[in-house]
């Protein structure tokens, strides 16, 4: 009897395994794949996928960072995702702030005008913000003679900035309000101002939740490219890595320019997966704190 | 008295920035849309007259919007059930088995959610690339001799199941740990106990787990119809761009493409009213279709 369960137990121990392995591997060796490939020469590529590059092509990633120009879309990235992350927190901390510890008029008000925004995607509104910074540079151009909104990494930014603002005040009001409210009393006695009490007794306590604000919109503003390709769109003008990353595979393709392609997409995953390793465990963590997803 | 105007003042100083970047960048741009599919508005600025509820009424009448519908709801359908079976699964596993390596396989199965779109998108057209192909390549080990390649994203009937493939290896790992999260929180004395009176652990994951999570399995429902419609436009932007021949048209690429390539502002802002209200709708459905008495333990 014993030993007929134990013969049960193996062999769906044996399925599991295989299963978890399966999709494992169905993960895994894609991504390796393009590592591998993006050292491979181009005439590489006509023969079998799974052969091991014959030899170490590094010369693929000089060609995309400097031919392809993805070390300037790298930069561009580097600061869109910067700046958007740096206006994100200086928006929404405050924000979140006073609506997590003061009761006021119109507190309840703003709360739901803001939470609203977690129904909105930005995929539905790409195209009114593009009209209207186009109309808006329109009327720039004949009062100023220069355009300004279209084709501005900062104003890119902002836009990142301010669409991310419902899910990260909610984040950070849920946070906040679970801090006791003796530290800040303590600080009013002592002579601290409102200003000085958020910035030196609350924001230091903030840290775990400003972390994983930090980290979700690291993804969300490097990864992004449906805004990112509508409000860049001079030719030969900046763009973000992973619509530099676009244009490189149409090229790519046309040109038979394999290898450039590959060194181009793990220019784009390659910080990603990085900050994921180090990472991985707040990430999970955070995400079932906040629960939600774009 | 002094200090009360200091707190307003605080406060206000607080809001503002973000309310009025958040009106102006969300809120006014929402309103617009649902202004703009009033009206036939071409071209970059300039020309609109006001047509009332005939953008939608030709919305009706227009084939390739059909096509985008019946795509979307097929999508949301199979890769729903499709998701949400592999992830109960594997987090079913993960949790309550004893699996060497656990934490491995959490980190593995969680990378594709880290990827941008566009990444991802390039990695399922080398799988699925014709001639050179991993998947290709891969099936040709169990057909010897010179098969006819198989076109993932050329054939206009195979094309869409190879965007949902591509969607359900995009989505699993994020929902897994999710059900994960919650499903460490169903206390182990009632597996215990169903232990005792030797049920199986096939029989405890439908009779304990899955009663016990309803509520976060009814959530995710919300969140799976919303980012389907989402996510399959990004994957479709990069991949197939709507082809071939709109066989991958989903709506919100019907949208851009209407607003963008034709121009039709008025015509694309209607479409996007239509989807937006489909998704209330079909989540208000799911969510009255799923209640269920709440269990508490």
């Amino acid at each position: 009897m014993r030993k007929k369960m134990n013969g049960g137990r193996g062999l769906s121990q044996l399925i599991i395994y295989v299963v978890l392995s399966a999709l494992a591997i169905s993960i895994v060796v894609p991504v390796a794949w393009v590592f591998m490939a993006s050292l491979r020469q181009d005439n590489e590529f006509y023969g079998s996928p799974w052969t091991l590059p014959a030899g170490l092509h590094f010369q693929n990633f000089a060609d995309a960072w400097g031919e392809a120009r993805m070390g300037e879309y790298f930069l561009s990235s580097v600061l869109v995702t910067g700046m958007g992350i740096i206006l994100l927190l200086a928006l929404a901390l405050p924000a979140a702030y006073a609506l997590s510890r003061f009761r006021f008029r119109g507190h309840k008000v703003t709360g739901i005008f803001l939470m609203a925004g977690l129904f909105i995607n930005m995929n539905y509104i790409v195209v009114p913000i593009f009209l209207m910074f186009v109309d808006a540079d329109k009327a720039l151009r004949t009062l100023f003679g220069g355009p300004f909104f279209m084709n501005n990494l900062f104003i890119l930014a902002l836009v990142y900035a301010s669409t991310a603002l419902p899910f990260t005040i909610y984040l950070l009001t849920g946070y906040l309000s679970t801090l006791p409210k003796e530290f800040e009393e303590a600080a009013y006695v002592d002579g601290a101002g409102y200003f000085a009490t958020m910035i030196k007794v609350i924001m230091p306590m903030a840290k775990p939740s400003i972390v994983t604000v930090i980290l979700f919109n690291f993804l969300f503003f490097w990864n992004e490219y449906i805004l990112s390709m509508t409000l860049l769109t001079e030719m030969n003008g900046n763009r973000t890595l992973p619509v530099g990353l676009m244009n490189l595979m149409k090229a790519g393709k046309a040109a038979a320019h394999f290898g450039q392609m590959y060194a181009g997409l793990v220019m784009v995953m390659l910080p990603t997966l990085i900050l994921y390793i180090f990472v991985q465990k707040k990430l999970t963590q955070g995400m079932t704190v906040g629960g939600l997803k774009g | 008295m002094n200090k009360r105007k200091g707190r307003g003042r605080f406060i206000f100083f607080c809001l503002a920035p973000a309310l009025i970047l958040y009106t102006i960048f969300m809120i006014y741009p929402t309103v617009k849309v649902f202004e703009m599919s009033l009206y036939k508005w071409t071209g970059f600025v300039g020309e609109k007259t006001f047509v009332g509820i005939n953008n939608f009424i030709i919305l009706l009448e227009d084939d390739y919007f059909l096509r985008s519908l019946q795509n979307s709801i097929l999508l949301i359908v199979v890769v729903t059930v499709f998701t949400i079976s592999l992830s109960l699964t594997f987090a079913g596993i993960l949790t309550r088995e004893k699996i060497k390596g656990q934490s491995i396989f959490r980190i593995i199965f969680y990378i594709p959610n880290i990827l941008s779109i566009v990444v991802i998108s390039a990695i399922f057209s080398a799988i699925y690339d014709p001639a050179n192909g991993l998947l290709n390549s891969f099936l040709a080990l169990f057909k010897p001799g010179d098969a006819e390649p198989v076109y993932w994203l050329g054939d206009q009937k195979i094309v869409i199941y190879s965007i949902i493939i591509a969607m359900i290896w995009q989505a699993v790992g994020y929902y897994m740990v999710m059900y994960m999260a919650s499903m460490s929180a169903v206390p182990v004395s009632l597996y215990e106990c169903a232990d005792l009176e030797g049920a199986s652990h096939i029989k405890q994951f439908f009779s304990i787990t899955l009663p016990l999570i309803w509520t976060n399995i009814r959530t995710t429902l919300t969140f799976f119809i919303i980012s389907t419609i989402n996510l399959s436009f990004m994957i479709v932007k990069a991949m197939t761009d709507g082809g071939p021949d709109g066989s991958t048209e989903v709506f919100l690429s019907y949208m851009y493409k209407q607003a963008y390539t034709n121009s039709s502002y008025g015509y694309g802002m209607a479409i996007g009213v239509v989807v937006f209200a489909f998704s209330f709708a079909l989540s208000g459905i799911v969510n009255g279709v799923t209640k269920r008495e709440n269990l508490e333990y």
